[in-house]
């Protein structure tokens, strides 16, 4: 494992990518706190991302709501979330990793859905174009999406993500072939759409997850669901993703960028990329 | 709402049961991300609700554009967004509407950092 990127994905952040805004007055600011870590990640290629994020009503409707789900396909379509889909190259699966994958964490007494066919929306694209901005073709990588429910309660505990990307850790090394593989946490920050709280920024609360995770991520997983909804609002709760790259990531990690800009949209925009040292 | 829900005032917390109170409003709000179906319901509004079962409180929420009562219908915002996205309203312009500002000020409010609480 290679490193670990903890991101925001607000479909407008893919928007103004899209759309070629990246240098308007709004979204510079954004854009420019990327640079040191693109240009980083650019030098340091791997050959598979697991990109953990949530599904926004596109691939998943109301009828099945798995708490965790992993992509094993060949290739996933850029979803239609609406709006017509984002300009961006289909994203190539990993399906012997995929099921590698899978075992292993079912093996770990996580029970994870399986998705043989899955569009992929901006909660997976958008952090893949924070990664790689000019994919051209192809994205640089092949990708496993990694979905985790945090739309529905009864949600995950923040100490159960935490525990998923441990055992996901372990599952990573534990695959024979020699793969370099990065794992995306995306999601968060501070983020509440809708009710009389619509709005809420809680910059100290972002700052301090932005710090702990690198030194304290038990410390995170301990929060409860209230807390996280109370500080970083009801779609802040996505954070809980960042814990399964935090928990896959080695014992050894260094941080080499993080950035944090506020608004992106109606939310806060984090993000951090740790260097993985190994054991 | 189920007792294990959390409980957080200014915030829709949304959950199994909401899932099943909300199901026809979600599905038909959920139906817009396919261009054929943002066409059929251009088309015929009324027609499309009836098609979808919504019940007449949602029909009436969703024909008036009502963003909050949609949400206390057992809307999720995720869906109800896929409407709002038809109608070529963003995000920060439902933020207005949840908070009684309009569209400029909840912006304003976000670029200045944004709203705080507590």
């Amino acid at each position: 494992m290679i490193w670990g990127l903890a991101t925001s994905h607000v479909p407008s952040i893919g928007a103004a990518m899209d759309r070629q805004k990246t240098e308007d007055p709004y979204w510079k600011p954004l854009f420019d706190g990327y640079a040191p870590a693109r240009e980083w990640m650019a030098r340091h290629t791997p050959d598979v991302a697991v990109v953990v994020y949530n599904d926004h009503a596109n691939a998943v409707d109301m009828s099945v709501t798995p708490t965790f789900a992993i992509g094993a396909a060949a290739s996933y379509e850029v979803a239609d979330e609406g709006w017509g889909s984002r300009p961006v190259p289909t994203v190539v699966g990993a399906p012997e990793f995929s099921d590698h994958l899978v075992e292993s964490l079912v093996d770990s007494s996580f029970d994870i859905t399986v998705f043989q066919e899955l569009a992929v929306d901006h909660g997976l694209t958008v952090p893949l174009s924070v990664y790689c901005p000019d994919p051209g073709e192809s994205w640089p990588c092949a990708v496993v999406p990694l979905l985790v429910n945090v739309i529905q309660y009864p949600q995950p505990t923040a100490a159960r993500c935490l525990a998923l990307g441990k055992a996901l850790g372990a599952a990573i090394r534990s695959f024979p072939e020699d793969l370099k593989v990065a794992v995306f946490g995306t999601g968060g920050m501070s983020h509440q759409l809708a009710g009389a709280r619509a709005g809420l920024i809680n910059q100290d609360f972002d700052r301090m997850y932005l710090d702990a995770i690198e030194h304290d991520p038990e410390k995170l997983a301990a929060l409860t669901r209230e807390d996280y909804i109370r500080e970083a609002g009801s779609e802040g709760i996505e954070l809980i993703m960042w814990l399964i790259m935090r928990g896959a990531l080695g014992p050894r990690i260094r941080r080499v960028h993080d950035a944090y800009h506020v608004p992106a949209s109606n939310t806060a925009a984090g993000m951090v990329l740790f260097d993985n040292l190994g054991a | 709402m189920s007792t294990s829900t959390p409980r957080v005032s200014g915030t829709y917390v949304f959950d199994i049961a909401d899932n099943r109170r909300g199901r026809a409003l979600n599905r038909l709000c959920g139906s817009l991300k396919d261009a054929d179906n943002r066409a059929r319901f251009s088309a015929d509004e009324d027609a499309y609700c009836e098609a979808y079962g919504l019940t007449a409180e949602q029909r009436k929420a969703v024909l008036n554009r009502d963003w909050t009562r949609m949400l206390e219908l057992g809307g999720s915002i995720f869906y109800v967004f896929k409407l709002a996205v038809l109608d070529q309203k963003s995000m920060q312009y439902l933020g207005g509407v949840f908070t009684g500002m309009t569209t400029e000020e909840f912006t304003q409010a976000l670029k200045a950092g944004g709203r705080s609480f507590g």
